[in-house]
């Protein structure tokens, strides 16, 4: 951008200057960019996090473990039951507590169709960005049937508090199960056609593929995670390459981006990364059913939960990515420190790096294909 | 109209008031008619049924409160907007801002004036019809323009940027595919248009030659991008731009643009219809023969069933398409339609010098081509429809 004149004519050009957010329909919870465009042109980006941060990590230094797990919902509350699943993991570790089977099976259950409803909020708002209205509500109908099973499952609709230390809350119920089943067999078609409706959508193909691509080198460098890496054609899932729970014992693809359009890492293989995982969430959920085991869904874990005093990180494959909590004991009731990890603070500090040059309709398309989430991103 | 005032000035109705007060008092009431009459009620109604459609297109319900079926929402939705505060942004230059909404409104009601909706329905039939529409529908974008500018807000000049350069491209393949009805009917004037048609679809424009059916659907698309809608609504693309150039318009103000938004989905319509789709003519019945009355409301229904057909499909298009890029959509006018549609206009004048038998029988053709695309259209809509598992959409607990 050519700031000085021609001394001549007087006139002269500069950068124009938006607030993207806090406030803005399309990033996703309270987000901010400050842009700098020429024109629709964006020359720079810079993400400005921070509007919704609520000290989660120092609230878990003043709660109990069992009561921190509420806490940990909040976390990110599009995904609330991987964030329990993980603090969980991170204090069974510590206190060496062995989870019953069938509270394994349960808390697999519980945690895929979250990430079937994850990745629906993930495609449909995605689909809204891009300016279709309509496989939005479709997406937000079917997630709807999805918050009716944890209903119930655990008798909450999104901060579930479902996974406890050592199990999870309720067993699921015979009934529950074959509910859960005939939702299943109801979404897979659903999928089909959601993709009949927009992922072949030939407008929204243009404006995804080739866009904001990123390479796997910056995949690394930038520390994505989950869908945003498999995107970039990494073949790196939690659930397949450190295994936790029962994950071992099922079988799973992990879904990569294959440059289906267009270029390897572009918007839209990360799209379709998730609607892929979908599917073979669907698959996953379909095996525990069959395989699950009878007996108690929670072990006997003493009230006054005191694990000896070490540290432990625990990570699980959340719908946006790597999820980990570092938890430190000094041996008492209290965790001494709760650190949490999440997918969308690194995938944040990316769009700084991908958008310059791109247009102001790419940046909205780039920020819903990493699916960044607000509440992750600051706890 | 114009002529019933003239016969009403040859009988000496208005014998000693000068010629001009009474055309100038003529204007105003039909003004008031037709805008209090026709276009305040179909605008809000098509807002109503927008509404509806798009719902339960997206399996939801829409506004079923007010009214029957909640076709009064748009008055309620009117009275609430009259009693919003006024608000003018301390930052925006207030005359502007103020103004813009009306002079967006101004283009798009005067094209009402040459809007033939029955064989003597017609506010004025000005031997420059088509002309008169592209030059009026053209006004629409300085209210835009000002709209963005006034507001003294980024996102506002954004749209209104935006806004401009779409319209003002658009316009041209969008002319450019009425030229060639033009050219066949050898008349401007709208009525002229139509009678150069005939009621039966074999008449119509729209099957003359392949080029001019090609042409309908250019000019379609075309009026899309310039009445702001989806897939080219960019100047308001809401997640991009916020509301675009309505970003800071609150109440009545903000109502003034989309009640000439949806109002001018019934022009698109009207003027696809008038020029392709044989407009008000109605098969010569004997029932007709005696009864002026009931053949001018055959005529008005059969207009505003064709006209409105347009506007269904306008909403269907909304309810499926996601939004272009702004670059793309720029491309897709001039790399595609411009030299598309020049195309059309010189194998529409190649037809006009083609042998009668020759040029019947490719007539013809197009016409079963046309019948072809509708049945397998049909067919599909009917195996879609079959194939939906309503009970599993509907039940709110599987």
């Amino acid at each position: 951008m050519n700031d000085t004149a021609p001394a001549s004519t007087g006139f002269y050009t500069e950068d124009m200057t938006i607030s993207v957010g806090p406030q803005h329909p399309s990033t996703h919870g309270v987000l901010r960019f400050v842009v700098k465009t020429d024109g629709e042109v964006i020359s720079e980006a810079i993400p400005d996090v921070g509007y919704l941060h609520r000290s989660i990590e120092k609230i878990g230094e003043k709660v109990t473990y069992h009561g921190y797990v509420p806490y940990t919902d909040r976390a990110d509350y599009l995904a609330a039951m991987f964030a329990n699943q993980a603090f969980c993991l991170a204090a069974e570790r510590l206190a060496g507590i062995e989870v019953t089977r069938r509270g394994e099976f349960c808390r697999v259950i519980a945690c895929e169709l979250n990430r079937i409803a994850s990745h629906l909020i993930s495609v449909g708002t995605f689909g809204q960005d891009i300016g279709a209205m309509t496989p939005f509500v479709h997406a937000l109908r079917e997630r709807e049937t999805i918050n009716n099973l944890m209903e119930e499952i655990c008798g909450a609709r999104l901060t579930y508090n479902y996974i406890r230390i050592g199990g999870v809350g309720y067993d699921i119920l015979p009934e529950t199960c074959t509910r859960i089943e005939a939702f299943l067999h109801h979404f897979e078609p659903i999928v089909d056609e959601f993709n009949r409706l927009l992922s072949g959508n030939k407008i929204f193909i243009e404006r995804l593929a080739g866009v904001a691509v990123v390479s796997k080198e910056d995949a690394f460098s930038y520390n994505l995670v989950g869908p945003n890496l498999r995107g970039s054609g990494v073949k790196w899932d939690i659930r397949r390459d450190i295994p936790y729970s029962i994950y071992p014992e099922l079988e799973f693809e992990v879904p990569i981006g294959t440059a289906h359009v267009g270029v390897l890492g572009d918007s839209f293989d990360r799209y379709w990364v998730r609607i892929r995982e979908m599917q073979e969430s669907c698959k996953i959920v379909r095996q525990c059913l069959s395989m699950m085991p009878k007996g108690p869904a929670i072990a006997k874990v003493p009230r006054k939960f005191r694990p000896p005093a070490g540290e432990c990180y625990a990570r699980v494959e959340a719908p946006r990515g790597d999820m980990g909590f570092y938890v430190v004991s000094d041996g008492s009731e209290y965790p001494y420190r709760v650190r949490i990890r999440t997918g969308s603070y690194t995938a944040m500090s990316i769009i700084d790096k991908l958008s310059k040059g791109i247009m102001v309709a790419d940046l909205i398309a780039l920020i819903g294909s990493l699916d960044v989430d607000a509440p992750e991103i600051d706890r | 109209m114009q002529a019933f005032i003239d016969q009403l000035i040859q009988e000496g109705a208005f014998a000693g008031v000068p010629r001009e007060v009474v055309y100038a008092i003529a204007m105003v009431l039909t003004a008031l008619i037709v805008l209090s009459v026709f276009v305040a009620p179909l605008a809000g109604v098509t807002s109503w049924l927008e509404r509806r459609v798009w719902a339960r297109m997206q399996s939801r319900i829409g506004p079923n409160r007010v009214g029957p079926q909640g076709v009064l929402q748009w008055l309620a939705d009117g009275i609430k907007n009259l009693l919003k505060e006024d608000l003018i942004p301390a930052a925006a230059d207030a005359k502007l801002f103020s103004l813009a909404p009306y002079v967006v409104f101004m283009g798009f009601l005067c094209t009402f004036v040459v809007i033939p909706f029955g064989a003597n329905l017609i506010v004025a039939d000005l031997n420059i019809g088509i002309l008169y529409i592209l030059a009026v529908t053209s006004l629409v974008v300085v209210g835009i323009l000002m709209a963005g500018w006034a507001s003294n807000n980024k996102w506002s000049l954004l749209g209104g940027m935006r806004s401009a350069a779409q319209i003002v491209s658009y316009e041209i393949p969008a002319g450019l595919a009425l030229l060639n009805v033009v050219f066949l009917a050898g008349t401007m004037s709208m009525q002229g248009i139509i009678k150069a048609q005939g009621w039966a679809p074999w008449d119509w424009f729209l099957f003359n030659n392949p080029f001019i059916f090609a042409a309908f659907f250019l000019y379609f698309t075309a009026a899309l991008a310039e009445g702001n809608r989806t897939p080219f609504d960019i100047p308001e693309a809401e997640s991009e731009l916020v509301a675009g150039y309505v970003t800071e318009y609150s109440g009545m103000r903000f109502l003034f643009f989309f009640f000439a938004e949806w109002g001018n989905l019934y022009v698109i319509g009207a003027v696809a219809t008038t020029l392709f789709l044989g407009g008000w003519q109605v098969p010569p019945l004997p029932i007709f023969d005696n009864n002026p009355l009931l053949l001018g409301i055959a005529q008005f229904v059969t207009f505003f069933v064709k006209a409105y057909m347009w506007v269904f499909v306008a909403m269907w298009v909304r309810a499926t398409l996601p939004r272009v890029r702004v670059d793309q959509l720029m491309a897709l006018c001039w790399k595609y339609m411009v030299p598309l549609s020049f195309i059309c206009l010189l194998g529409t004048i190649g037809f006009m010098f083609m042998p009668e038998n020759l040029h019947r029988v490719i007539s013809a053709a197009t016409l079963g081509f046309a019948v072809a695309v509708m049945v397998v259209f049909l067919v599909r809509v009917v195996f879609q429809i079959r194939n939906a598992k309503p009970e599993l959409y509907l039940k709110p607990h599987i």
